[in-house]
């Protein structure tokens, strides 16, 4: 293919050397160069120009796709200013911003388990998050398939789902101290119960929508169990289940900040507990700001690999 | 297996179907009767909502009739099977493989016990070929038009090698032009395949020109065959020259007299 249109271009270049000396004149061989010069000349303008027009364009997008936050963002802060100006304790965003500088320069130092640094703290809270939000997953999303898959089953979970689901997170933090007679599995407990709902709730739904049609390629086609699963259901579930699985993680960092409060050790929740008992209050606006940062990384992460595997 | 008793390769004796409802029960077929000779071409024709869906999805074992008994090739129809594949209405492809892989799968099923992948492979490619979709096999179904999936579904169906093949409206989604199309080549994919098949329709022009036999249903509920029309045009039949043949312009107005003069549908 490409030989052939390689042989075609050349073909058209030697026609083109061919005629181009006979059409004009011979008397007057300079002004045809010239004009030939002056049209390449425009060509090449005109790419310029178009160029810079797509540049101009793309600029014009970034500008108003940053303009709008950026102006929240100000707007959040001259606010925050203007009611820390009026407020005595509540430090304004100067003082928050130099201290969160300090507090950055070295988030990793450890002077014992009740003075270590914000890196820390962050790291043992997603560690939780993690682990009870992991545990959750594994045991909530194929409940959800067993749900949506058989009548009984969903029938048979109605009840305790409609009944436990409302339950405050906090709630089970006793449940969590009496069984595990230990501070940190508790709040790793209060993040699993907390976070499984909604993996459930969300699979069991994405199952039990899968379009009849479907259903009946599989009948007709008598597919096993094990096909329907992996050909069927899973490929539409994986959408439903991802929601599930946003909805869960934001629970569950929502959730580890109170958790961590009540049952202490190293942790985000716990560090603003400790600041507070300090009267650090710009640490305690620090750890909004990271509390909230650190959600949005999470959420956009997982609406990434939610993209990712959507087959639409 | 045993003989099958000549004209009747597929057959139904007098079955009823009665639909269980929240708001009670719904009598929707009422004694059907109906013998289909192997190699047939069979258009149900009616009213929406007479029930001629029921019909194919009892044939499909899709549905289980409430009583009466269904036969194919000699044998009761206790429920769905690669044997009766079935083309849908809309397509029912699945969006999230390719048009290869949703012809593989039903392949994969029918013949994976005996042949290896690469049979397989050469299965599927060829069912994608007879349809015209040779080049579309890595597309999956949303980058194609609709037309094209309902080839990839009728390969699908092909692709199984059925006793036979059930057409529910396959063309109802679409426009005139690529209706007649695939019309077309559906005649000469079953005068290739010499496949047995029954098409659900509620259009005349396509009931004519593709049966050998039509099934004129009366209106529900309680729906029964009304009358069964045979056309006698020779094949190959040409869409042309049919539109100025007497027998053909005939065997239409015979059917929409039946549904039009003796089973009007009241309007709603």
């Amino acid at each position: 293919m490409s030989v052939i249109t390689l042989q075609r271009k050349n073909l058209e270049t030697d026609m083109s050397h061919e005629t181009s000396p006979a059409q004009p004149a011979k008397a007057a061989p300079a002004p045809v160069t010239m004009a030939a010069d002056s049209a390449a000349i425009a060509i090449h303008d005109k790419a310029i120009n178009e160029r810079a027009a797509k540049n101009r364009q793309l600029i014009s997008a970034f500008f108003q796709w940053l303009l709008p936050p950026l102006f929240g963002l100000m707007l959040f802060t001259a606010i925050w200013a203007l009611i820390s100006y009026q407020s005595e304790g509540l430090p304004g965003p100067i003082p928050t911003w130099h201290a969160a500088v300090t507090l950055f320069s070295d988030p990793f130092y450890n002077n014992g388990p009740n003075d270590m640094g914000i890196g820390w703290n962050i790291l043992n809270s997603l560690e939780r998050v993690g682990l009870g939000f992991g545990m959750a997953a594994i045991l909530g999303i194929p409940l959800g398939f067993i749900i949506g898959r058989f009548a009984f089953a969903s029938r048979m979970a109605a009840p305790i789902i409609g009944m436990l689901r409302p339950v405050s997170p906090l709630a089970w933090l006793p449940i969590g101290l009496l069984v595990f007679k230990a501070a940190d599995p508790a709040a790793i407990w209060v993040i699993f119960i907390s976070a499984i709902w909604p993996m459930i709730i969300n699979t069991a739904v994405g199952v039990s929508k899968v379009p009849e049609d479907y259903m009946n390629v599989a009948r007709v086609l008598k597919l096993s169990e094990w096909k329907i699963a992996t050909r069927i259901l899973f490929p539409f579930v994986l959408p439903y289940m991802m929601t599930g699985v946003r909805l869960s993680i934001g629970v569950a960092w929502l959730v580890i900040v109170a958790a961590e409060m009540l049952t202490g050790g190293v942790g985000i929740g716990f560090w603003v507990w400790d600041e507070w008992n300090n009267l650090n209050v710009e640490h305690i606006i620090i750890a909004i700001f990271v509390v909230g940062i650190v959600g949005l990384l999470l959420e956009q992460m997982l609406i990434m690999i939610a993209r990712r595997f959507s087959y639409e | 297996m045993e003989k099958i008793i000549q004209g009747k390769y597929v057959q139904l004796e007098n079955v009823n179907m009665t639909f269980v409802t929240r708001k009670g029960t719904f009598e929707a077929l009422r004694g059907i009767d109906l013998n289909i000779r192997e190699g047939e071409f069979i258009s149900v024709i009616g009213h929406s909502g007479c029930g001629k869906s029921t019909v194919l999805n009892l044939i499909a074992g899709l549905l289980q009739p409430t009583s009466g008994l269904l036969f194919c090739a000699g044998r009761e129809i206790a429920g769905p099977g690669p044997d009766r594949a079935v083309v849908f209405q809309n397509h029912s492809l699945l969006p999230w493989l390719t048009c290869h892989e949703n012809v593989y799968l039903a392949v994969e099923r029918v013949f994976g016990k005996n042949e290896n992948k690469t049979q397989l492979r050469a299965r599927t490619k060829a069912a994608l070929e007879l349809v015209g979709l040779g080049h579309a096999a890595d597309k999956r179904p949303n980058e194609i038009s609709g037309g094209m999936k309902q080839r990839v579904g009728i390969a699908r169906a092909l692709a199984m090698e059925p006793k036979v093949l059930l057409l529910d409206e396959p063309f109802g989604a679409l426009d005139a032009l690529t209706r007649a199309h695939l019309q077309d080549e559906l005649m000469s994919i079953m005068a290739k395949s010499g496949c047995t098949a029954v098409m659900v329709t509620h259009d005349v022009d396509e009931a004519v020109l593709l049966s050998d036999r039509i099934v004129m249903m009366t209106n529900g509920p309680a729906a029964t065959i009304g009358e069964i029309l045979p056309v006698a045009l020779p094949r190959p039949r040409k869409r042309l020259e049919l539109a100025e043949n007497a027998e053909y312009n005939h065997l239409r107005s015979e059917v929409l007299k039946f549904l039009y003069e003796r089973h009007a549908k009241k309007a709603a």
